[in-house]
């Protein structure tokens, strides 16, 4: 027995996910940058395919006329004087980079 | 006595570090021995740096010496979620990625802590990025929960809860998106508060969703959290969506008997399909604080169902933006199997990320790419306007909401781990107070038949975090749930 069996709060209708949306995974993380297996793309596919039916739901609310919403509360321009601060320095900012030279991270290559 | 030191409260410790009883020397020591005795069983640790941490102790013993005590916080021992930058220490998120990241600089939070005295004892164990409602996807990791150790603590915070549950720390910081300072806290039987968005900043937080992400307080008593929120609250201008205002008096609030009068209970939270045990104990609740004076009311969020959609819409949308910087150029972890930049970038990503945090990054730039963009993330984002507007009316009519924290108590380790919807429904009545930006608290309520803990969530109006902490103390002052102790404990 699986959870969802158990718990329909809200009257959510698990046992309708029956028709996953078909999705280009190659697409997907090749946008994302993240290289998969065969196994990973094949499995992420039919998992996103089911989540995505599910999320597919907010489709009934009617918005007319609704702003979106991004943040909690209302937030305009967050503005600071022009005064020039302590600076974070070089060796801190550097510290983490995983290849570095002259207070320059290197990376591969990008123009031919 | 240094053997019953972990049991006490920070309030009871503040006052033996007052009068002089004890020094936080040995507090820390005692707490650093309870962690090395009984972390083995619970894994609530990443990582902790024993040298430092009684370094700041004697720092703190120095400045009580020559009567510079820093107040209630000064020499008390604070256990720390692995995602905020605690400068000097690691930072890995629970994360391959970030396994040998050391943080730069200090979080906001924690330059509030330091310069309140307090001692950092430790990282704590989570979910990987904050991304589970159960902390086994964690890269290093299985943190159990001490009141059974073959169930998960909750998620994402499921190392600060299991900590403070076991008198590892007596209080410890985390944060929540969705539900991770409070659903490990009802599941590990403890308190834990999701500050108002906006009143703490998030200032060195790795980042998961930016509009709901808040750091928080977990403790055993609200006191305690109440303590830890007044030292961590305040505008801060490197978080532009930290909120200018004055800091109320959180801990004074507690003398007075302002108490909220109207608590509202959402008719499609207590629907049929809730854990029995569970609606029994919040039921329980209910008629306590209606025959304490409170005026109960039925009230509507009819938006409700689809929090969880919304929520998980919006948080991978943020999260796959907010993750795209780990690219393997600046943090620490790069693949060695690159011949060009975007080998780098498929292959570092790969080999660091696990699987729930790919998922979460491919399923935001799903809903976030062309063509897709408008039918789920817009159309989320409206919908989320919606359960905000839910939220405004009825406060309205009532003062406070009252609800299940999480509609189950701890279920076994392994159970959820491959079926995502099941684990994303553990957070169904704490996602939609953080879409809302709300403040709300978990405080225990009950035991289950087999004796494990729940939960009663508490969500105020925006910025009445008092509010909250001042019903649920009203609980707290009847009952003795938050006495008990693990069996193992």
């Amino acid at each position: 027995m699986t959870f969802h069996d158990v718990f329909t709060p809200f009257g959510i209708e698990m046992n309708s996910m029956e028709q996953p949306i078909p999705i280009d995974i190659n697409l997907v993380s090749s946008l994302a940058r993240i290289e998969l297996t065969e196994e990973e793309s094949h499995k992420f596919a039919s998992q996103l395919g089911n989540i995505l039916e599910y999320l597919g739901q907010i489709k009934k609310v009617d918005v007319t006329d609704v702003e979106p919403m991004a943040h909690a509360f209302p937030i305009y321009n967050v503005w600071r004087d022009d005064v020039p601060g302590e600076n974070f320095p070089v060796n801190k900012v550097l510290m983490n980079a995983p290849e570095k030279f002259n207070d320059q991270i290197i990376v591969p290559k990008i123009i031919e | 006595m240094s053997e019953e030191l972990f049991h006490k409260t920070v309030s009871e410790l503040s006052e033996m570090l007052k009068s002089k009883i004890i020094s936080s020397e040995e507090l820390t020591n005692a707490f650093i021995n309870r962690t090395k005795t009984l972390d083995v069983k619970i894994g609530a640790f990443l990582s902790y740096d024993e040298e430092k941490t009684i370094n700041q102790a004697k720092e703190s013993d120095k400045r009580r010496a020559r009567g510079l005590s820093l107040g209630d916080l000064d020499g008390i021992v604070i256990g720390v979620k692995d995602i905020i930058a605690e400068e000097g220490q690691p930072l890995t998120c629970a994360s391959r990625i970030l396994e040998s990241y050391i943080s730069p600089y200090d979080a906001g939070v924690i330059k509030k802590l330091k310069s309140c005295g307090a001692v950092l004892w430790g990282r704590l164990n989570l979910d990987e990025f904050a991304m589970g409602s159960s902390t086994e996807s964690s890269a290093f990791k299985t943190t159990r929960n001490p009141w059974n150790l073959d169930y998960v603590p909750g998620g994402s915070g499921g190392g600060s809860a299991a900590a403070v549950c076991s008198r590892e720390v007596p209080v410890a910081l985390g944060s929540d998106t969705g539900g991770s300072i409070r659903q490990p806290a009802s599941l590990c039987g403890i308190v834990g508060l999701k500050p108002s968005y906006g009143l703490v900043s998030r200032y060195g937080l790795a980042a998961l969703a930016s509009s709901t992400d808040q750091i928080g307080p977990t403790g055993r008593t609200i006191k305690d959290v109440a303590i830890l929120l007044q030292a961590i609250a305040g505008h801060d201008p490197r978080d532009s969506t930290s909120y200018q205002a004055d800091v109320p008096d959180y801990i004074g609030v507690f003398n007075g008997k302002n108490y909220p009068k109207v608590i509202g209970l959402p008719k499609e939270y207590f629907a049929d399909g809730i854990d029995k045990d569970v609606s029994n104990a919040v039921n329980k609740a209910v008629d306590f604080y209606s025959k304490s004076g409170f005026v109960m009311k039925e009230i509507s969020l009819p938006h409700s169902e689809y929090a969880i959609p919304v929520y998980y819409i919006i948080m991978t949308a943020e999260a796959s933006s907010n993750l795209a910087r780990f690219d393997g150029v600046r943090y620490t972890r790069r693949s060695k199997n690159t011949n060009n930049a975007m080998d780098m970038y498929f292959r570092s990503r790969e080999e660091g990320f696990g699987a729930e945090v790919k998922r979460r990054i491919l399923l935001g730039t799903y809903v976030l790419s062309s063509g897709h963009h408008n039918a789920y993330y817009v159309k989320a984002q409206k919908v989320r306007s919606k359960i905000r507007e839910d939220f405004l009316r009825a406060f309205e009519e009532v003062d406070v909401i009252l609800s299940p924290t999480s509609p189950s108590t701890a279920f076994p380790i392994g159970e959820k781990l491959d079926d995502p919807i099941s684990m994303y429904l553990a957070d169904i009545y704490t996602v939609s107070s953080s879409l809302a930006g709300l403040p709300a608290i978990s405080i225990p309520c009950g035991f289950s038949s087999s004796g494990l803990p729940i939960g009663l969530q508490l969500i105020g109006k925006p910025f009445h975090d008092a509010d909250i902490m001042l019903t649920a103390k009203k609980f707290e002052e009847n009952h003795d749930f938050a006495n008990r102790i693990p069996n193992m404990v």
